[in-house]
Order: C-alpha cells, then sequence, then structure tokens
C-alpha cells in the first residue's frame, strides 16, 4: 500500500492528541496530500496554527511548523511570507480560533490578499476547553455554554471570506476527503489569500452535546447534508434546509498579492533588492 | 560621521532601526509613537526592506514575530493602550526565544488617558505586563543622539539574547528636536545559526555556552517546531515539572548572566555629593538642569542616569545609597521606579519620590524644590 504522505509528518510525535473518532486527523492528511499534489518542497513551506484541537496538526506535521497564540496565525504568517517570500505558507485554524478571537486579524487577511493558504478546521465548537459555543455553532445547538441551545447567529466563514476579499474561497467536508483534498490543492495553486472551511466532526464535544451519534453518524450526516455547489445553485429555495449546506469553489478570482504588490513598490521607488 | 541634522527622537529611532539592520516592521498609527511607523514606511523600501500596517496592535506584533522567524530583523512601536494590547505576544517572544523589538513611547494612562501628554508610568507594564515569569530588557534614552543608539543597542541585545527589548521613550524625547549627527556605520550583531546539521541531531532550542539557543531561521531545512507552550530543547511541549523548570530558569539566566555589561548608567556631579538624583529618559534632562542648578547654589548634589531600566541597575543603586545620604527619585508617574530604587538601596539612605502626573514635564525648580525638603528632613 503506497504511504508516500508519511514523510510529511513528524513519526515521533505520533499518536495525536485527538480524541477517537475526531476529523481533525482527515483534514490533517488532506493538507499533506495537497502539498504533494502541488508538489511543494517540504523544506520550503511552513505550518503555521493558532491554538485548540485543530492547532495542535502543526506540531504533527514534519516542516517548520509555528503554533502561535490563540486567534494570531493569520498575523505571524504574513509576517512569515512578507519576510520570506519563497517560503509556502499555509495556516491552521479552527471555528473559534479564526472567527472569534482571531475574527478581525481573518479579515484583514482576506482585504490584504497575502499569498497565504488558511484551512478552517470547522468542528462548530471549542473543542480543547471542552465544549463551549462559538461563532460557527448553528443556532439551537447545545454548548456547555449554550445548555439550552445556542441563540447566537453563526457565521458563513465562507461568505465572510469572500466578502473581505479572499481571491480563493471553498469548503468540504471530512468526508468527502478526494474533495477536500482538491479544495486545498486550488488554495495552494491560487496566489493570494486562499481559505478552505473543511467540516469535521467532533464526537466527543459537539455530537454527544447534540446527539449526533458516533464518528461515523456524524460523517454520514456530512454526506446527507452537503451539496455539490453546482447542485445547490439549482435548488429550490424550499430544499434548502437548515442542515443543508454547499461545498465546493464558491470563489476563484484573481488580484495581485500583497507581496507582489510591495516587491512592484520597491521596484518602483528604485529601492534595493530584497 | 555625517553632517548635522535637525531629527526628532521617533526619527531617530527609525533611523537607528534601519542602520541596526531592521529590514521589517509591521505597525498600527498611536500618538506618540508614530513617527517611527511613518519613518519606517518611507525608508524600508528604500533598503529593501518591508513595512506593513497591520488591522491592530496585537495583528503587528504577530507579523514581527513571524518576519523574526523568516530570518528577518524586526521591529514595532507603539504607546499606551496599544503596549497593553501587545502584551500576549511579548510573552510568546520571551517564551519562544524571538528576537524583536517593541518600541513604547509613553503617554499618560491609564486608559486612553492624555495621548499626546508626557508620562513615564509605563515602567512597570514594561517588566510585569504579560503573564508568568519572564526575563526583560528595557532600555530608555534621553536624547534624539541616545535614541539612535539606543535602537541600535535594543536590535543586536534582542538578537543576541533571543529575547524581545523594550526600547522605552517617552513623549518628551520621541518629539524633541535635536541636531545630531549620526554616525556613518554602527556596530551589529548578526543572528548566530545553527551549529549542527540536522543529521548531527540539531535541536533549535538547545542552549549554546551563553544560555541562548541558536534557532534556525524558517526555510532552512531544519524542520523546526515554534511554540508558546513550554517545551524543552527539541522545541515541543512536554508537560514535565522538570522541563518547566529548567525552561524558565534558562530564560532569566540568559540575561542575568549577561549581568553588569547589559546595565548602562551614568553619573554627573557625583564626586562628593551627599544626595542624589535618580532619573531616566525626558526626566533626566530636567534633573540635570536641577543638579547643576543645585551645584551652582553650593549644594552637594549629583545625578544617577538610568539607561538600562529593566533589568534594573541593583548593583549600581546599592553602592550610591551607601554613599549619600538621600536618593531623590525624579519619575513622570505616581511612583514606579522608586519602588525598585528603594529596594535596591536596601534601607541603607533616605528614598523619596519626586513624581508628576499632569500631563506637564517637570520643570528644574520642581526637583530643585524636592531635592531641597529632602535635604531638609533627612538633615533635620
Amino acid at each position: 500500500m503506497e504511504r508516500s504522505y508519511e514523510k510529511y509528518f513528524r513519526q515521533n510525535r505520533l499518536p495525536h492528541l485527538w480524541c477517537p473518532g475526531c476529523g481533525n486527523g482527515i483534514v490533517m492528511k488532506a493538507i499533506v496530500q495537497a502539498i504533494e499534489k502541488e508538489g511543494l518542497n517540504q523544506d520550503n513551506t511552513v505550518i503555521v496554527s493558532g491554538i485548540g484541537c485543530s492547532s495542535r496538526a502543526s506540531g504533527y506535521m514534519d516542516f517548520d511548523t509555528l503554533h502561535t497564540a490563540h486567534g494570531r496565525a493569520i498575523p505571524f504568517a504574513t509576517g512569515v511570507k512578507l519576510a520570506n517570500p519563497e517560503l509556502n505558507v499555509i495556516v491552521i485554524t479552527g471555528d473559534g480560533d479564526c472567527t472569534a478571537i482571531g475574527g478581525n486579524h481573518f479579515i484583514h487577511g482576506c482585504r490584504r490578499n497575502v499569498d497565504l493558504t488558511v484551512v478552517l478546521f470547522d468542528n462548530n465548537i471549542y473543542g480543547m476547553t471542552g465544549g463551549q459555543a462559538s461563532p460557527m455553532t448553528p443556532t439551537g445547538k447545545k454548548a456547555t455554554t449554550a445548555p439550552y441551545g445556542s441563540v447566537d447567529r453563526p457565521f458563513n466563514a465562507c461568505d465572510l471570506a469572500g466578502a473581505a476579499g479572499a481571491t480563493y474561497v471553498a469548503r468540504s467536508t471530512a468526508f468527502h476527503v478526494k474533495h477536500l483534498t482538491d479544495m486545498i490543492s486550488g488554495g495552494i495553486r491560487n496566489k493570494g489569500f486562499s481559505f478552505i472551511e473543511a467540516v469535521v466532526q467532533c464526537p466527543t464535544a459537539y455530537g454527544r452535546k447534540n446527539k449526533m451519534g458516533s464518528p461515523a453518524d456524524m460523517l454520514a450526516w456530512m454526506r446527507d447534508n452537503a451539496v455539490m455547489k453546482a447542485a445547490w445553485d439549482k435548488m429550490p429555495e424550499e430544499q434548502k434546509t437548515s442542515e443543508k449546506f454547499p461545498i465546493g469553489v464558491f470563489l476563484d478570482s484573481s488580484y495581485e498579492d500583497y507581496g507582489n504588490a510591495y516587491e512592484g513598490l520597491i521596484q518602483r521607488i528604485g529601492g534595493k533588492k530584497s | 560621521m555625517s553632517k548635522a541634522r535637525l531629527m526628532q527622537g521617533n526619527e531617530a529611532c527609525a533611523e537607528g532601526a534601519i542602520a541596526a539592520g531592521v529590514r521589517f516592521f509591521a505597525g498600527y498609527p498611536i500618538t506618540p509613537s508614530t513617527e517611527i511607523a511613518e519613518t519606517m514606511a518611507k525608508l524600508l523600501p528604500q533598503y529593501g526592506g518591508k513595512f506593513i500596517q497591520m488591522e491592530d496592535e496585537i495583528g503587528s506584533m504577530g507579523a514581527i514575530l513571524g518576519a523574526s522567524l523568516a530570518g528577518l530583523k524586526s521591529m514595532d512601536a507603539t504607546s499606551g493602550p496599544g503596549f497593553s494590547l501587545k502584551q500576549e505576544l511579548i510573552g510568546y517572544a520571551a517564551c519562544a526565544e524571538i528576537p524583536c523589538v517593541l518600541v513604547n513611547v509613553q503617554r499618560v494612562g491609564p486608559s486612553t488617558g492624555q495621548p499626546t501628554a508626557p508620562s513615564q508610568a509605563d515602567v512597570m507594564q514594561v517588566r510585569w505586563g504579560t503573564h508568568g515569569d519572564h526575563p526583560m530588557i528595557a532600555l530608555a534614552p534621553w536624547s534624539v543622539r541616545e535614541t539612535y543608539d539606543a535602537t541600535v543597542m535594543a536590535v543586536n541585545y534582542s538578537e543576541r539574547f533571543r529575547t524581545p527589548v523594550i526600547l522605552l521613550m517617552d513623549e518628551i524625547i520621541g518629539h524633541l528636536r535635536e541636531k545630531v549627527e549620526l554616525p556613518d556605520s554602527v556596530e551589529v550583531y548578526e543572528r548566530r545559526k545553527p551549529k549542527k546539521t540536522r543529521a548531527e541531531g540539531y535541536e533549535p532550542y538547545e542552549p549554546d555556552e551563553d544560555l541562548v539557543p541558536n534557532v534556525a531561521d524558517f526555510g532552512k531545512g531544519y524542520h523546526i517546531h515554534v511554540t508558546g507552550l513550554l517545551h524543552d530543547a527539541t522545541g515541543f511541549p512536554v508537560g514535565s515539572p522538570k522541563v518547566t523548570e529548567e525552561s524558565i530558569r534558562r530564560l532569566h539566566e540568559k540575561i542575568a548572566r549577561a549581568g553588569d555589561e547589559i546595565i548602562h548608567t551614568e553619573e554627573y556631579f557625583m564626586e562628593d555629593a551627599e544626595y542624589a538624583v535618580v532619573a531616566f529618559g525626558g526626566t533626566a534632562r530636567t534633573a540635570y538642569e536641577a543638579v547643576r542648578n543645585a551645584r551652582e547654589a553650593g549644594k552637594k548634589v549629583g545625578l544617577l542616569r538610568l539607561m538600562t531600566i529593566w533589568p534594573f541597575a541593583d548593583k549600581v543603586i546599592e553602592q550610591l545609597a551607601a554613599k549619600v545620604k538621600g536618593i531623590l527619585v525624579a519619575e513622570l508617574n505616581y511612583g514606579q521606579v522608586v519602588h525598585e530604587v528603594r529596594r535596591a538601596a536596601q534601607g541603607k539612605c533616605l528614598v523619596e519620590l519626586c513624581g508628576k502626573y499632569n500631563m506637564k514635564s517637570f520643570e528644574p525648580k520642581e526637583i530643585e524644590a524636592a531635592i531641597d525638603e529632602m535635604c531638609a528632613r533627612r538633615d533635620a
């Protein structure tokens, strides 16, 4: 059996700390498969993460890796990329990390269009701290800080990224592994700010609180409720229930990335080559 | 020496940073530090460096840490409320040992306070603002020319010790304009590189002889892991009492070991002084004038100026306290450095505060009057 992706992991740091049945490992593997597919040089690729369950992925991945502070992965990654444009920079973040405490950094990262690929592991909850509601917990769903069901309205992170100026926006799930890898590949290819939301199951905190069954049941839920974008666009509005959501590439545009624009500025004013 | 230029303290800071090799600056506008960002925005691209205005003070601190790890000497500048926001990532830089310089041009607080008025009330925040045990280096220049030198020194220390260094300016020095001649070149410390290959068992946080690790820059094939979790020599988190204790101790000892070498102080009129004024930054200029006037009036008073604020000049103060009858600490706050001076003086002499916190800098006569009062009390 070919397992070419093994070289991308720090074998001595495994097994991971995620719960049995967690979807994070699936997304982590999809990221390295996309890295392999796109032929990125392992020595020239940096993984930057925030704080939370998903952000612990950086420690398992055999690259230069940067496990930053809660919500701050995108600013750190911005500094890394601008300081050395030769580096491929991939950001791993979670729904709380990216859209709550890191929300301002997220929208400005999108706006600036620095050449980063941001993969948001969306498990709809704060897992590491034991299951509190996040800005991506659907209304009505339960969490330890929403014991009667959340009254908050959640973010649609893909809509947010697109509106803020990201040049590539896509969503997939831990069930659609091949599709997820393709979505991440597309993000790596895009020269600019790419955002990929990966829906993952958290059986321990989110699934248990909301009676979603086993990890396999949660994956089946993704299979049954994720709708490919082409089909979603043709779907009658009344069929778009609160459970259903579209997956695929929502945005793939071109706009000069920040680093390139700045290099142009240096040249224009006759500055020394960086 | 280049020819004389009229320059502001904030501009001299930016020029010093460029001379020291800073090639990345991330910032967010805030009075009275903004001219540093403005000058860096103009200068950096001329030198092939990069400036970025971030969305907030937290983001700009994150960006300089990322840029530093990718190999560029990096700096950020702020004031009061911005400095408060940066505390989280100052701690990150201390823990993950990322070289960086953060300038704090102090203004009146707390909160939004008085944005354009001078203050020196962030001394303790500089030392203890971020949570947890951590070392700190902070330098406080008292002139435009010294701001240039202190910035170079701050960059060099940050690279040498792999630690955040705070350039603790105040509005007086930041906005002061003076005629300065800048040197044609300065001594610059270049970040050390790994001494082993991966095959030879390189560990990024293995301490060198001076207890400072030779962490590889990103993109050099070392596949290092950087985290704000306490970690061992490999860089990976370890939840053990032993590693925790050793990490925290080493962070402190790498600075402590440098000792007196990084403690910069200056004495004026101290030869036969019976009383001393201790001051720093913009206030030291007024204190100098006050002490000179007192001398002219025949009073045996001298000045000790602190340029290094942290680590604190314990030995210098202790020796001073053994020599004089009283020390007056003049500072633009409700009393901060005075506590450190009292601690270091160990009861060997009287230590009094001459504090001011009303938006105005000191006038020499105020410090002169405080000197007289202290002398009268001590001699009574």
